[in-house]
């Protein structure tokens, strides 16, 4: 017996973006904080910090995002956890987050010039005022475009969740193919879902790179 | 060397006894590059050093030594009573008690003019918002600029700016100033008030040691003059002997150059 593609299917998919808009908040949040962490390691005088998050962001740069899903989701049985798809799901991508934002944010802090920090120094200004005060809120505005960049990147990545069992937009997409079969239908809902997702953050992102261009060019 | 060191060892004009500032035998490298060779001095409180010499000489190097913005590889540096030995407990110390002024002003771009006076105030000596701002109304007037208190520093012209970083180092109440070639990134025209913000602090009793080519201002402000080429102190003397009488041939040279 096969389904027809009506207004209840159509609704059943735009109700399921908001696991994919859930997914990518936490491990937007969650990645924010770790690339704030391995970005100031990438940054630090101590070797040890420098060498770990350089590693760290190799391998997550290195190794498909699918991968990645992979290892956490099947490695987390491995090590005696039961197996969760929105745990495994929001882990990865979280690590994942982290890899390419504290990259991102590696550059934004060293764009920062080496005369704030000397400044700050030279008026006693010891690690965290220095960073908290002086260079960090500089950062933060060259950051703001490429981190909402990266945003779109990871919405889109969490399609990748479906494979592991996690039921958002594309999963919800494929169980409704199954029941349907109007796969032009069904996947060109799903693709119109996500880009009403990304573009208005894309124009967002453009608009700020235009903006900070302007604040910089006096 | 012996000759450098008795040169540079000579008794400084005040307060010799007890010096804001003493470098013993201080070396640096930059790789294979000997930036700071053997280099000597004694500055005594209140004294006004300024140094000068060409490009690459190792002055804005050795100034940054003081505050420890560079380490150095061998020599002893003591700093108001402090032995400034590298990754020592003293480096914080010092550092709030030396205010340092940039080529480049650095100001914090992102702050009022105000807001960059009172930072490092009140996270670094925790007084109030209220008193920080006090003070550095009190030292924006007194380089005299407090009308512009609640502009960034973009609005402002670099003499103004540098006016700013002058003020904002004040505001430590530090004991010893360093002056980076603070004039060479203004404009013509906007050197003079830089210039007579430093000759009132000097004539306050600040100790000074000002990396500089304004020999109008070594000339009046300067109790010694310290010149330096390729990483050595080869001569230090009063602005008198210095200009009518240098001692070494590179200093003539440079003083043939500049004038």
């Amino acid at each position: 017996m096969i389904r027809i593609f009506g207004w209840n299917e159509f609704l059943v998919i735009v109700m399921a973006a908001q696991w994919t808009i859930a997914l990518s908040a936490i491990a937007f949040a969650g990645g924010s904080v770790g690339g704030l962490l391995i970005a100031l390691m990438r940054v630090s005088e101590v070797r040890a910090f420098r060498l770990f998050a350089t590693g760290f962001i190799r391998v997550f740069q290195g190794t498909p995002l699918l991968m990645q899903l992979f290892l956490v989701f099947f490695g987390m049985n491995i090590f005696g956890f039961a197996i969760n798809p929105w745990i495994a799901a929001t882990i990865a991508l979280a690590l994942h987050a982290s890899a390419f934002l504290g990259e991102i944010w590696r550059g934004c802090i060293e764009a920062v010039p080496k005369g704030q920090g000397e400044a700050a120094t030279a008026l006693g200004l010891r690690y965290y005022h220095s960073m908290r005060h002086v260079i960090l809120p500089q950062a933060i505005r060259i950051a703001v475009a490429p981190t909402v960049g990266f945003l779109v990147q990871l919405i889109k990545g969490t399609s990748l969740a479906s494979i592991i069992g996690f039921t958002e937009l594309t999963r919800q997409g494929q169980i409704i193919n199954n029941a349907t079969f109007s796969p032009f239908l069904v996947f060109g809902t799903v693709a119109a879902i996500y880009f009403l997702l990304c573009w208005p953050l894309s124009l967002v992102a453009r608009r700020m790179e235009t903006r900070f261009s302007r604040a910089t060019a006096r | 060397m012996n000759m450098v060191s008795e040169i540079a060892s000579a008794p400084a004009a005040r307060g010799a006894s007890d010096p804001a500032v003493r470098m013993e035998d201080v070396n640096k490298w930059y790789g294979s590059f000997h930036a700071l060779k053997n280099v000597n001095l004694t500055v005594g409180r209140g004294e006004r050093i300024v140094i000068c010499g060409p490009s690459g000489s190792g002055k804005s190097t050795m100034i940054r030594c003081i505050n420890q913005l560079e380490t150095i590889h061998s020599g002893r540096i003591v700093v108001d009573g402090h032995d400034l030995t590298p990754g020592g407990k003293n480096v914080d110390l010092i550092r709030q008690e030396t205010g340092m002024v940039f080529q480049q002003f650095n100001l914090f771009p992102h702050m009022t003019v105000l807001e960059n006076c009172t930072l490092a105030p009140m996270k670094v000596r925790g007084v109030t918002k209220a008193e920080a701002e006090e003070t550095a109304m009190k030292f924006l007037r007194r380089v005299r600029i407090p009308e512009q208190a609640a502009k960034y520093p973009a609005q402002l012209s670099g003499g103004q700016q540098q006016r700013v970083a002058i003020a904002r180092a004040l505001c430590m109440n530090p004991k010893i100033m360093l002056f980076d070639e603070p004039t060479s990134a203004l404009d013509p025209e906007m050197v003079k008030e830089v210039l007579d913000t430093m000759v009132d602090l000097a004539n306050e009793g600040m100790t000074m040691l000002c990396v500089t080519h304004e020999m109008g201002f070594a000339r009046s402000v300067a109790d010694r003059v310290v010149f330096m080429d390729r990483g050595e102190i080869l001569e230090v003397a009063t602005p008198d002997t210095f200009f009518s009488a240098p001692q070494h041939e590179r200093t003539r040279f440079f003083l043939g150059q500049i004038s």
